[in-house]
């Protein structure tokens, strides 16, 4: 195992997001407190509890999940997308790592990113509303798992893109839908009958799911299920990335 | 010494066909001497870079295999790809980072604990050490170049690839190149180097490949290739001009300028008898005087030229 190199790679990685800390960690904060200004405050003040809680703090576990899943894609597909496009990435490609010391370091740096991001804005969150985490080492575990998990999808379409318009396009276009029609702002037992099984069909709804089990104890499908298909992701996502190292799709010719 | 006489590299039978159906490369078999320097030259497309590429690890080989110090470039990657250094053509460097930060990335990603006294060793060699601390995207094109070469140079390699290292370089930056690269070899780093630059593979290379539409068509010693393929030529500047050669010259090979007061003739040097006084002797019988003689031999240039020329 080369670790200087897992070492460089993840300082590299982590000395661009401090580079870069206006629009990594300032511009998440902000619009999540903006989230909370016009749900929580204006909106919020208007809708009773859900299953118990105020509604205040029943989506700080899915706004929470929103800023992870988009940052966690953002920063992995960036992080690999860049080296390619300036062509940095010869450096990388002759060194003597191994595929899974660059996926391990890349994506390593991306989740510590996301993660961070994560509890910043849980302590954000509990500047404007009562919080409460019934189980902290779940909650950790969803954390940590997805964020994994979508920096690997991140990593991915690092890898697929190939400019910047579709760097973009799978965040914008999918993982931010699905994350807001996911039950991020609402328990999908308020949803029409036909709608709650649609909304099964989409892998947030687990992960807002599971995460927020972890705070209030409640959740929208059962705990077992909500793990169960985050690794069901990771494993999916695990086996794309070794395809594209096996082929070199994109990488070498 | 048994280690000291095995290739440094050893190239059998590669070949590249790239996925568009271009066949880059074509049954390359050629191996790198230990500590010497080595110059691959070719025009523009004709598998250089291709060939390079294949060794450092960036591009797979269709066929073929590649040894570098006796280790497969592809199941023993690690080992063959911690003793390259790669210098590439293009100006590619992180525009944010600093110039220590990149080099000491270097040196970790190729799996060297960090040793700052050898970074600074290599920023002062390069005359980058007052720009260490610098945005790169503020070094001029020249500091860029060094720099790449600092990065190559970051985990002690024993070999080192320079493709193009002196395209957009100015003369003393080039000179100063050239050194670096004789300095290199002093400590027993083996250099490959391409080049459009034929003088460039005349002043540095020990030897010399010539690619051609990916097949290497000569592997030469330098001073060989020069002796052999080199051709010397006498000019005589004739007193009056002359119609045509006289029949009584006719068994030289000569030439006659265009406005009949030049006579060159073109000798192999390597011959004993290269047929001078011959042709001195039948030109003053002939009565034809001359009030000057010049002559001149092939530059590695001229030899590069037709070689490629015949291989087309």
């Amino acid at each position: 195992m080369n670790l200087h190199a897992v070492r460089a790679i993840y300082r590299f990685e982590m000395a661009r997001a401090g580079r870069t800390v206006l629009q990594s960690i300032v511009s998440p904060v902000i619009s999540t407190s903006l989230y909370f200004v016009v749900f929580g405050a204006a909106i919020g003040s208007r809708i009773q509890q859900v299953g118990g809680i105020a509604y205040g703090s029943f989506i700080v576990p899915g706004l929470i999940m929103l800023s992870l899943l988009t940052q966690s894609v953002s920063n992995a597909s960036f992080g690999i997308y860049f080296p390619r496009f300036t062509g940095t990435i010869y450096e990388l490609l002759s060194a003597p790592v191994s595929y899974l010391e660059i996926v391990m370091s890349y994506v390593g740096a991306a989740a510590t990113k996301s993660i961070i991001l994560g509890l910043i804005i849980l302590a954000t969150a509990a500047l404007f509303v009562p919080l409460h985490i019934e189980h902290p080492v779940w909650m950790v575990l969803f954390l940590v798992l997805t964020a994994v998990t979508f920096s690997l999808l991140g990593f991915i379409i690092g890898i697929w893109a190939d400019g910047f318009e579709k760097l973009q396009l799978v965040p914008l276009l999918i993982v931010t839908p699905l994350t807001f029609l996911g039950g991020s702002f609402y328990s999908i037992d308020i949803l029409p009958p036909v709608w709650q099984k649609v909304t099964l069909f989409n892998p947030v709804v687990y992960l807002v799911s599971g995460f927020r089990w972890s705070f209030y104890g409640i959740a929208d499908v059962s705990v077992p299920v909500s793990l169960g298909m985050t690794v069901i992701f990771l494993a999916v996502f695990m086996a794309i990335v070794a395809w594209i190292f096996k082929t070199g799709y994109r990488l070498k010719s | 010494m048994f280690a000291s006489v095995s290739p440094i590299i050893s190239v059998s039978d590669v070949s590249k066909t790239y996925a568009s159906g271009f066949q880059a490369l074509k049954g390359i078999d050629l191996e790198i001497r230990r500590g010497e320097i080595f110059a691959l030259l070719g025009p523009n497309g004709a598998g250089k870079t291709t060939l390079i590429s294949i060794v450092c690890g960036i591009v797979n080989a269709t066929a073929g295999r590649v040894l570098v110090d006796g280790h497969d470039i592809v199941a023993d990657y690690r080992a063959a790809r911690s003793r390259i250094g790669l210098v590439p053509q293009e100006l590619t460097t992180d525009a944010f980072e600093t110039p220590w930060a990149t080099v000491s990335f270097s040196r970790g990603l190729f799996g060297k604990a960090p040793n700052p006294a050898h970074i600074e060793k290599v920023l002062k060699d390069l005359s980058l050490w007052d720009k260490k601390d610098s945005r790169i995207m503020t070094l001029s094109g020249g500091m860029k170049r060094r720099l790449l070469i600092a990065k190559a140079l970051s985990h002690e390699p024993q070999i080192l690839f320079l493709d193009e290292p002196t395209a957009g370089v100015d003369v003393e930056l080039r000179r100063g190149m050239w050194q670096l690269v004789h300095a290199l070899r002093e400590r027993g780093v083996t250099v490959i180097l391409t080049t459009h630059y034929i003088d460039e593979a005349e002043e540095m290379a020990d030897r010399i490949g010539v690619i051609s539409k990916g097949e290497l068509i000569v592997v030469e010693e330098k001073a060989e290739l020069m002796r052999k393929l080199g051709r010397k030529q006498l000019t005589l500047q004739l007193h009056g001009t002359l119609d045509r050669i006289p029949p009584a010259l006719s068994r030289h090979q000569l030439e006659l300028s265009r406005d009949g007061s030049e006579l060159t003739y073109t000798y192999d040097a390597e011959v004993e008898g290269t047929g001078i006084v011959a042709l001195l002797e039948d030109l003053d019988y002939a009565g034809i005087r001359f009030k000057d003689l010049q002559t001149s031999q092939s530059s590695l240039e001229d030899i590069f030229v037709s070689l490629v020329r015949d291989a087309r």
